[in-house]
């Protein structure tokens, strides 16, 4: 798949133009310099009382060129891609070193990439009938639920996101990345009691995925279901106990114990709770975690990072050992580690990093029932909101939105929202069952770091932990 | 990077002539928003540069509507594409999409008399926030590291320190012949340090101090000894069993519960019927105690703006007086849904329509020290910082991972972490028990002490 000659066509860059910009991000010296070039058009609808309220569509382009001078980093971007503007970023990026001007590796070598989505040739305005649509069944779907449900809100986006990099090193590559989601809020309503529900799925996908399994009706279904189970919630128990995560979603938990604490930038500066601890145990030996951005389809896959990587899929922890880091091109070669193909950014902006893709535990031996029966008193979570963590102190918290008291081996009634909380490298230890139900969430995971949000992925077989903190006011 | 200071007649003729376009090419009514903004930041860490950004952007949003039977149909668009062609797009498939929107009934501009802007100067614009040079820039970042470092030997690493300033224009124009524009600056400083403990666990905590004028930011090394003393104070933190105990929230994590108030009194979270605070105006909802205001007229302020995002003057809305609920906070949109007049509180993005947004949003001050209200307080909690998302607005259910400090008989006795606080937030309010004295706007939301009793500590 040709994805270059979009910016060629449309803007009119040129392989000479970017080799001049190169030149010029490295006239004051400097290891490296990149560009890279965005261009983005994104759609949203949004139903609210049973009409679509709103509807909108954006279109962005812009270049970030980035110099490399040891540890420093020079970055300028504009929203101009003249050649004029272009050189004039290069200049400023440039202003970071201080020394003999460089020469760029002369020819540009193609990074070869998978076609792991589809590429749209034409923007997506085309199918607008479609997607609104999709926001009006998912309404009809969540009333029809229940008599229960009192409001009902459906939102669909989707974005295209066109890319080209050029980088000093001969780096060249280029890409077309689709990104759908659908999103259902529900109120259910009682003599007594509000409660809310929410569901949401998508990827890297066109919006035939929509019309398949994973439809508005599946999520207002879901969405609808858990707002009038939580009608009938009791307070969630506070204090120490056994927690057993249901599959899926619930990998949350590994996005935020151990996989921002092994983004390689953090390591590098040793400022996380896991430096220093290569080839150690930090988890059970049940447990075995892998980063794997080259997954069909997936929201957090990529054909290539923003650094012109390719992607792959990179073992974190196995059996129990921590085994690898996720790096970019400048914590790996500061590091003396691999590369893993973990540069992303959240546009031309923005200074790439070291980020997660699709992080989930790999399946073990345990039927998932037998984990529910061997607890005797705990919480049995299958849904969660977000999650949040102390890279330095390790301590980490995910945010339960569907959860219920096991007694006796026994699922019992829900409860109501809940904030887990952990410690890093400690948390897995914990492990003492793994499911062999492994799952990938259904496509909602937005990860934020450092003012930048990305799309992941996340994923989890059902396990069991022995302890875990669970921040209700019940008993 | 004066781009932003010499093109603001241009902008306002520029977002008046797309409205122009727009209905020319068959809107009921438009309008038009554009920003353009010049950053700068720099890091440093360990001494050393680590990045230097500096760079400048625009966009612009069309938002139109078409006039319906019973209503409007609505629709918008955005883009960063300033040329002829640019334009032309942004208008056409504006016009397009509002064509597949519903008719929604309660669609519309404001009134004519409601549109207007505060006069004279609300000082929200700065020049010397771009007066100090580059090198200096990095120096007073690196100092304001270096003294975070210099403070104690178990200050063993950094996360580094920064320096921010960015300068920003936004621009507003409708059909009911409502053009406004402003200028605002902005600049910050913060350092993070690390320090280990004993038991070889590290703690990272940071300071910050940020103003519109450069000349009153704080110094350096005032932020950087902050930052040391507030990340020491977490060495060799443990856990706490599981129980009820007061709880004292420093201001700087109370500012999230005022938030949650304003998110709770927001005009589309009550029409929906999504909000703890829905149909309970002129009834009690927090302590007697308890005032709090949003204000975005202070001159000055984080928060300030002389007009809103649909062109209504900004002005000061007392939403809980007394512990009374008095008023939601709204917008065009959600007043007239509710039957009310907005508050002036629409904020938005470039495409999209508006939503709520705070000025200066604060709980009013008490009388007593926050050393006096720790004093009061035999056993119980001092939270410094949250984490997670927090409280469900529809059922007020609170539930935040915490770190602190543990009081014994009214005095610090050891820091607190992996634990969590729990409790609803309607209890929360009703059961402040004391307001702090020091209320400092350091944010555009800004709270003092509070202490409340009745949560649940969930630990060992």
């Amino acid at each position: 798949m040709d994805h270059k000659r979009y910016f060629f066509e449309k803007f009119g860059v040129t392989e000479r133009l970017l080799e001049r910009c190169l030149g010029e991000a490295l006239s004051a010296g400097g290891d490296y310099a990149d560009l890279y070039f965005e261009s983005v058009a994104a759609t949203s609808l949004g139903l609210d009382e049973s009409i679509v309220k709103s509807a909108s569509q954006g279109v962005s382009a812009g270049c970030g060129v980035r110099v490399v001078s040891g540890e420093r980093t020079g970055y300028a971007y504009t929203d101009d891609l003249s050649a004029d503007r272009l050189l004039r970023a290069a200049r400023t990026a440039a202003l970071i070193a201080s020394g003999p001007a460089k020469q760029p590796v002369q020819g540009f070598t193609e990074t070869s990439t998978p076609d792991l989505y589809p590429a749209p040739a034409a923007d997506l305005d085309t199918d607008l009938s479609a997607k609104l649509d999709l926001v009006v069944r998912a309404d009809r779907a969540a009333r029809r639920y229940d008599r229960r449900i009192t409001q009902v809100r459906a939102s669909y986006a989707d974005e295209l996101r066109r890319i080209l990099i050029a980088a000093s090193d001969g780096t060249f590559a280029s890409d077309t990345q689709p990104l759908a989601r659908m999103n259902v809020f529900v109120l259910a309503k009682d003599a007594e009691r509000t409660a809310r529900g929410t569901s949401g799925g998508g990827g890297r996908v066109e919006i035939g995925y929509f019309t398949g399994a994973k439809g508005p009706e599946f999520f207002a279904t879901e969405a609808a279901r858990t707002a009038v189970l939580q009608l009938s919630a009791v307070p969630a128990p506070a204090g120490e106990m056994e927690v057993v995560l249901g599959p899926g979603w619930p990998g949350v938990l590994l996005h935020e114990a151990v996989g921002h604490g092994l983004e390689a930038d953090f390591n590098r500066k040793k400022t996380s709770a896991f430096a220093g601890m290569m080839g150690r145990q930090v988890a059970s030996s049940k447990v075995t975690v892998v980063d794997n951005g080259c997954m069909p389809s997936r929201r957090g896959s990529l054909n290539v990072d923003d650094e012109g990587s390719e992607t792959q899929e990179t073992v974190l922890i196995e059996n129990g050992v921590l085994k690898g880091y996720l790096s970019d091109k400048l914590s790996a070669r500061l590091m003396g580690i691999p590369s893993t193909g973990n540069g992303r950014r959240e546009s031309y902006q923005q200074i790439p990093m070291p980020r997660m893709t699709n992080t989930y535990m790999l399946s073990g031996e345990d039927d998932p029932e037998d984990i529910l029966r061997s607890v005797k008193r705990g919480l049995y979570a299958v849904n969660f909101g977000g999650g949040q963590v102390d890279i330095t102190s390790g301590k980490f918290v995910f945010s339960a939105s569907e959860a219920y008291l096991i007694e006796d081996g026994k699922v019992t009634a829900p409860v109501r929202d809940a904030t887990l909380i952990g410690n890093g490298p400690e948390a897995l230890k914990y492990v003492s069952m793994v499911g062999n139900d492994l799952a990938l969430d259904e496509g909602i995971g937005t990860c934020g770091k450092d003012g930048q949000s990305v799309p992941v992925g996340v994923g989890m077989p059902t396990i069991k932990l022995d302890r875990m903190t669970v921040g209700g006011t019940g008993r | 990077m004066t781009t932003a200071a010499l093109s603001g007649i241009r902008l306002s003729q520029l977002a008046a002539d797309i409205v122009a376009r727009a209905l020319r090419a068959g809107a009921s009514d438009a309008e038009v928003t554009i920003r353009e903004g010049d950053e700068f930041s720099t890091t440093v860490r360990l001494g050393e540069v680590e990045t230097l950004k500096e760079s400048g952007s625009r966009g612009v949003g069309l938002r139109v509507l078409l006039q319906a039977d019973k209503g409007y149909r609505v629709a918008s668009t955005s883009s960063s594409d300033f040329t002829p062609e640019g334009i032309d797009h942004l208008v056409r498939g504006a016009i397009a999409l509002a064509a597949v929107a519903s008719v929604d009934p309660f669609a519309g501009l404001g009134e004519r008399d409601e549109f207007g802007q505060l006069s004279g100067d609300l000082a929200l614009c700065h020049d010397d926030v771009y007066s100090l040079p580059t090198e200096e820039r990095i120096a007073w970042a690196r100092r304001a590291e270096a003294a975070a470092m210099a403070v104690d030997t178990r200050i063993v690493n950094s996360d580094g320190a920064s320096f921010d300033a960015a300068t920003g224009r936004r621009v507003f124009a409708n059909s009911r012949d409502f053009v406004g524009e402003y200028t605002s600056s902005y600049c910050s400083i913060a350092a993070s340090p690390l320090a280990q403990g004993s038991d070889g666990q590290m703690q990272r905590d940071y300071w910050w101090s940020q103003a519109r004028a450069f000349r009153d930011l704080e110094s350096p090394e005032s932020v950087g000894l902050e930052a040391a003393r507030r990340t020491l104070r977490m060495l060799d933190a443990r856990r706490v069993p599981t129980q009820q105990a007061p709880v004292i929230f420093a201001p700087e994590v109370a500012r999230g519960l005022v938030g949650a108030v304003f998110d709770a009194a927001a005009g589309d979270a009550v029409y929906r019927g999504a909000s703890i605070l829905a149909g309970k105006i002129g009834e009690t909802v927090a302590a007697p105690s308890v005032t709090v205001v949003d204000d975005g007229t202070i001159p000055g302020g984080f928060g300030t703006s002389p007009f809103d995002a649909e062109g209504l003057p900004s002005r000061r809305t007392v939403i809980i007086e007394n512990g009374v609920l008095r008023s939601y906070v709204l917008n065009v949109y959600a007043a007239r849904k509710l039957g009310l007049k907005s508050t002036g509180n629409a904020g938005r993005g470039l495409a999209g329509n508006p939503f709520l947004d705070a000025g200066n949003l604060f709980l009013q001050a008490g009388t007593q020290s926050a050393d006096e209200m720790i004093a009061g307080v035999e056993r119980g909690l001092y939270v410094t910082r949250l984490m997670g998302q927090g409280v469900n607005l529809v059922t007020g259910d609170y539930s935040r991972g915490a770190t602190g400090l543990w009081i014994e008989n009214g005095e610090f006795a050891y820091p607190v972490q992996e634990v969590t606080i729990a409790g609803n937030l309607m209890h929360m309010l009703r059961n402040i028990t004391a307001i702090g004295s020091d209320l400092v706007f350091r944010s555009a939301t800004a709270a003092p002490t509070l202490r409340i009793d009745g949560m649940t500590i969930a630990g060992e």
